[in-house]
Formats: C-alpha cells, structure tokens, sequence
C-alpha cells in the first residue's frame, strides 16, 4: 500500500484528555482504572471512567445527538487541536473529500437502556425525547462527526465489537486508494453502559480487580471508555522525521466461536501476517506489539501462540488495558494512538497491574517502561464474532 | 468523477412476497403482479442445532440470502470477503436485554450478550461457512446499502478480489418498533467480480452524484425502499431484472447519493 500519514490524531481515555496526558499517564505507569461506580450498576469490579463526560455540550443544532457517546466524541475531538485539523483539510481538499470512518460497538445504546426505565406506564411507549436514530443506533456517532463537521462526503461506522476502530483504518485505506476522497477521520469511540458490563460480567469475563494482562493470575477484563481520533492523508514526499505513517493493515476471521478465539489463534496469526505483507516488512522489524492482551486466561493464550508463531518470543509487546481499561470499540483507535506515541517518543510503555508474567506465555512482555527508539509498531484488536485486525504504524524515517 | 466498476455474479434476495432472486425478478420489474406477504425466514441449516434454533431473524436472513448468492456463482464462501451492512443487528435480543436491565434482574443471559454485538450475524455466517477471510461490518442507518456497496466496491477495486455484499434490515418489537419502524426482514447479497467471468450478470459502475434518488414505480415497492435501509437497493434490482443498460440513482447519505451505470453481460 502507499504509506498514509497521521497527520493529527488524539486520544481521551480514563488516563487523560488528549496527547499530553497520555503520555505522561504511560511515563507514570498511571492507571486510569478505579472501582466501579457508573451509574446504577452494582458490580464488583472496576472501570475506567473519563471524568466530566457528561458535562460536555453539544452544538444547539445537534442537540439530538446527545448522549453519553457523542459527549465523549466531542470531547475527544476538540483535544490536541484536532477540530481545527479537520477544518483545515476540509478548506484544502472539500467538504466532499473527507470522509468519516469511525468505529463503536455499542454507541449510544445507553441512552436507550435509560429510555426503557422510563416506558409509558399505560402504553409502553418510549419516552418522547428519545431519539433512537442519533443516539442508539450505530451510525449516530459517524452520522454525529459528519453533521459536526459539515461533510458531505462518504461517511460509515464499522461496528466489529472490538476491532471495529482498527478496521476503520482498513477501509479509509481502501477509500483513499479508490481515489474517491483524499482525507479520512477514523477512529473510535465507546463508552460504559449496563450492556456492555452486564453482559462480560454474564460472561464471567471481568475482574473483580484492576485487569492484568499476561498475568498468572489474570481472571478477566476490566471495561474502559474513550475516543480516539486520526486525520489520515496521503503522505506527502518529505515528512519531518517522526511523523507517523500506517503501513499495513491486515484482516481475518476465526470462523470458530462467537465469544471465544481461535485456541490457536489462528486468525489472529492471518491478521498478522496479512499487515506484515501490505506494510512489505519482516517480523523482525517490527519493534513493539501493541497486544490485544485482554486479560482473559483464553484471549491472551491464544493471542500469545499467534504472535510466538509470527515474530517469535523476542519482540518487545504490552497490552495497555491495565491502564485504559478495555474500551472495546474504542480500543483499535485508542492503541492506534498509543502506538503512535511510541513510535514517537521512543517509549515502550509497561503492562500495568501484571505482577508475575505468567511463565506459559513466553514473549517480551513489558512489566516496566522500556525507552527505545522503534522504527515500526504493530497493534492487535480482536472481537467477539471471531474478527481480527493487525495495523502497522512506521515513523517516516 | 471517480468511478468504481464491478461484475455481479450472484444475487440472493428476501423479503415481503420475495423468496428468492429467480421468483422475483419478473415481480421487480413489473412482469408479473406482486403478491405481498411477510418474509420468510429458513432455518439455518449449516448451523448447529442449538445454535439454529437459537438464532435471531438478522442471522438468518444473512444466512439465507448470502447463500442464495454465492450459489447462484457458484463459489464458496471459504476465501470470499464479506462485507455486512444492517441499520441495527437483533432486534428481539436488544429489546430483551433493554427489558431486562430496566428490571430489577439485571443478569443478562450471555447468550443474549454475545448476540448483541452488531456483527453477530458475519460471526455467524463465517462460523456456518468456516470463512477465514475479513468480514468488514457496517452501520450506516438509512444509508446502510450504499455505505456497503461504496464498500464493497472499494474492495473489488483496491484489492483486486471478489467480495459478498449483505445488505440486512429486520425489525425491532415495541417499543423500540415505534422509533425505528422497519415493517419486516429484507436482504440483499450480491457477489461481486473485480472482472469479467462467465458467471456475470451484470456489470455496474458507481460513483457519487447529488442528482435525485429513483423511484420504484409501484407503490408498495416504493414503500418498502424507504421504509427499509436494505431496500433502498431495489432500484438497482430492477435495472439488472429488466437487462440491457440503465442509469439509477441510488439513496446513500442526504444529498449525496449513488450514481450506478448497470449494464447486463
């Protein structure tokens, strides 16, 4: 593929608003994760929240949009300049040649399960000022970021449960070399509802403590929120030295089991390879793995056997969820960004909460923050359904 | 203008008084009378039988009509990308789970869990079919149909390989029926050729325009295209029924819209 530059992007998670915060959180070995206390819920586990999600306003024309996951969308693209980015491609290429592709598992269905508590008693009905199509419906958050804007151009959500933001990369790629437009926002947002935590929880597939990837003893996921953001464009012939390009993307499915992977890891190995491919690279000059590493004992059984199969034990990898929380459709966006960070700072961040690695696992698992410039960095996003996604992420030069 | 071209070679249809791609094609474009009644859903055969029996509306529609499709090519769906395209996933199960958490039970089956995920139906099709390759899902409300065939048209163009559209809309229960009111199940899966093959039926050529969406003639038909996302590809049903060389206009997001040349091989 032709290499397509980052030429913006940002982050917001449960460590921080925007670049700045992020980075300092991942030089800390700040975790963004604390004991549950969203909403109504009454589980035992712990999250991570974004503060102040709920205090954000939107636009007055685009009052209809509001809810938990378009708050969350806005707060994440006013950080780091990134609303002025978008405006600025927008006067350079045209309102009809930037697309939107951002991807969510669940958007704004809180809004929704907040409706049903509020049903006419008499009737059934949904309450008047619930708006199903901008808020729960899965396009709401792209049909949001378009209307924001005033694009007028192609615009989709990719709703893969947790590789729906890895794979908007995917298919911008595809857009852009299809000639049709010359800039794509992607990225992700997802934010807490009961769904997402009753439903692992029914699972038993979250922890009652800070999730620990890779561990011995990890016992399950811990749920985080946030919106991840990048403007791609085609990269232009000389780019300062750190600017970041995607290189590949590769693409499977496990065609195995709707809630568990592949024991093998066998698509996640395709995903792999398939980025290694596009992006015309060896295993070897991949420099860090950011991992999908759930912290569930199958997840990060068998995305270990994909990466061992692939590169080997020797490749440095982390999994940040013990920091952000897995913020499922957020989360391909969310470790984009992160490997963007690290591509530019030289900054391999440490797997947090991980006590003991467990000894099955044999990789270069990160328990503590390793500075080394890395000219190459591949990201791991895989989801229920079975669907995998490998982005490879290269500094210019 | 940016054009994206590919050969049809496999159509699967469903929905009000259609049940298949052969039987409806006479209806589509006028031919013969329409006969309206519910869609019928078949039980998925190439699932297990829990999980057959188990299965929501969406999974089977997708099922159905993407086999029906690849069929009709004769291919198999092992290597074939797919591409799904729905405005919600299931709608029997989002209701249940809403029902639930408003309730004082909140635990939720995880069952119902795992079949929330909007590409519970892509899970599914790649399980029946043990297809490995990527399976991109899309949600684009109203404009689901043209955001999957911009899709898939970008896959046959970039990648050079053949894809299976699923466009898939099925309806909510009340309450959640009253803000979204898709009146029943309609699908449409298409298999597309980045070249000419012996199988094409047709050769369609895509590109954006902000000229005026077609309409069906009839009126129950225009009914169903704007009453259901998946529908809105009807337009382009009835140019491929009718054969020789059209020019439609497909709805896809506000004023922008699909201009689509269809040419019969």
């Amino acid at each position: 593929m032709n290499p397509l530059w980052l030429s913006h992007f940002t982050a917001t998670s449960s460590i921080g608003c925007g670049l700045d915060q992020t980075l300092a959180a991942l030089r800390e070995g700040r975790s963004g994760l604390a004991p549950c206390a969203f909403e109504t819920v009454d589980l035992a586990t712990v999250i991570g929240e974004v503060p102040g999600v709920d205090a954000v306003r939107l636009p007055s024309q685009l009052t209809d949009f509001d809810c938990r996951n378009n708050r969350l969308a806005l707060l994440g693209l006013l950080q780091d300049g990134f609303d002025e980015a978008v405006r600025t491609a927008i006067a350079k290429y045209g309102a009809q040649r930037v697309g939107v592709f951002l991807g969510t598992s669940t958007a704004g269905i809180l809004q929704t399960e907040l409706a049903y508590r509020r049903r006419d008693p008499a009737t059934g009905a949904l309450p008047v000022d619930f708006v199903y199509g901008k808020t729960h419906n899965v396009f709401s958050v792209g049909d949001f970021t378009r209307r924001y804007f005033g694009l007028t151009g192609p615009a989709v959500v990719v709703s893969s449960a947790c590789s729906s933001s890895a794979r908007v990369f995917a298919s911008a790629r595809r857009m852009m070399a299809a000639g049709l437009i010359d800039a794509a926002v992607v990225g992700g947002v997802d934010t807490l509802c009961l769904t997402t935590l009753y439903g692992f929880n029914s699972l038993g597939l979250m922890s009652e403590q800070a999730c620990r990837p890779f561990d011995a003893q990890r016992n399950g996921i811990s749920i985080g929120e946030a919106a991840a953001f990048a403007l791609l464009e085609q990269a232009p012939e000389h780019l300062v030295g750190d600017a970041v390009l995607l290189r590949g993307t590769g693409e499977s499915s496990d065609a195995y089991h709707m809630s568990s992977p592949h024991p093998d890891g066998l698509g996640a190995r395709m995903a792999m390879q398939g980025a290694l491919k596009m992006a015309g690279l060896l295993p070897a000059d991949i420099g860090y793995i950011n991992l999908h590493g759930t912290a569930t004992p199958t997840n990060d059984a068998a995305e270990c056997k994909a990466v061992q199969h692939v590169f080997g034990s020797q490749t440095p990898c982390s999994s940040t969820k013990g920091a952000t929380g897995h913020t499922l459709g957020a989360a391909g966006g969310l470790e984009a960004v992160i490997c963007a960070l690290v591509l530019q700072h030289g900054l391999l961040p440490a797997g947090l909460n991980t006590r003991q690695r467990d000894p099955a696992l044999d990789l270069d698992y990160l328990l503590v923050n390793r500075e080394q410039r890395v000219a190459h960095a591949l990201s791991n996003s895989f989801g229920f359904g079975g669907t995998n996604c490998s982005l490879i992420f290269s500094r210019a030069n | 203008m940016h054009t994206l071209s590919a050969y049809i070679e496999g159509i699967g249809l469903l929905g009000p008084g259609f049940s298949n791609w052969p039987d409806s094609r006479a209806v589509i474009c006028g031919q013969q009378a329409y006969q309206a009644a519910r869609t019928v859903l078949p039980l998925p055969a190439l699932l297990p039988a829990a999980e057959r029996r188990r299965s929501g509306a969406i999974v089977r529609l997708t099922l159905a009509t993407g086999l029906e499709a690849i069929n009709a090519a004769g291919l198999d769906a092992v290597t074939l990308p797919m591409v799904f395209t729905a405005s919600g996933g299931d709608g029997e199960n989002c209701h249940s789970i809403c029902e639930m958490l408003a309730s004082d039970d909140r635990q939720i089956s995880p069952t119902r869990f795992h079949n929330s995920v909007h590409n519970a139906a892509a899970g599914y099709w790649s399980i029946a079919t043990g297809a490995m390759a990527p399976s991109t899902v899309l949600g684009a409300f109203d404009a689901c149909f043209g955001a999957g065939l911009l899709e898939a048209l970008t896959q046959i163009v970039v990648d050079n390989e053949r894809v299976i559209l699923l466009a898939c809309d099925t309806s909510y229960p009340e309450p959640l029926h009253g803000v979204r009111p898709i009146p029943d199940a309609f699908g449409i899966a298409l298999v597309l050729a980045p070249q000419r093959s012996a199988r094409a039926l047709a050769k369609i050529t895509a590109s954006l325009t902000d000229a005026a969406a077609d309409r069906m003639d009839d009126g129950a038909f225009e009914g169903l295209r704007t009453a259901i996302p998946a529908a809105r590809g009807l337009p382009l049903l009835r140019s491929i029924a009718l054969g020789g060389d059209h020019h439609v206009v497909l709805d896809y997001l506000g004023d922008t819209r699909l201009a689509v040349r269809v040419a019969s091989c």
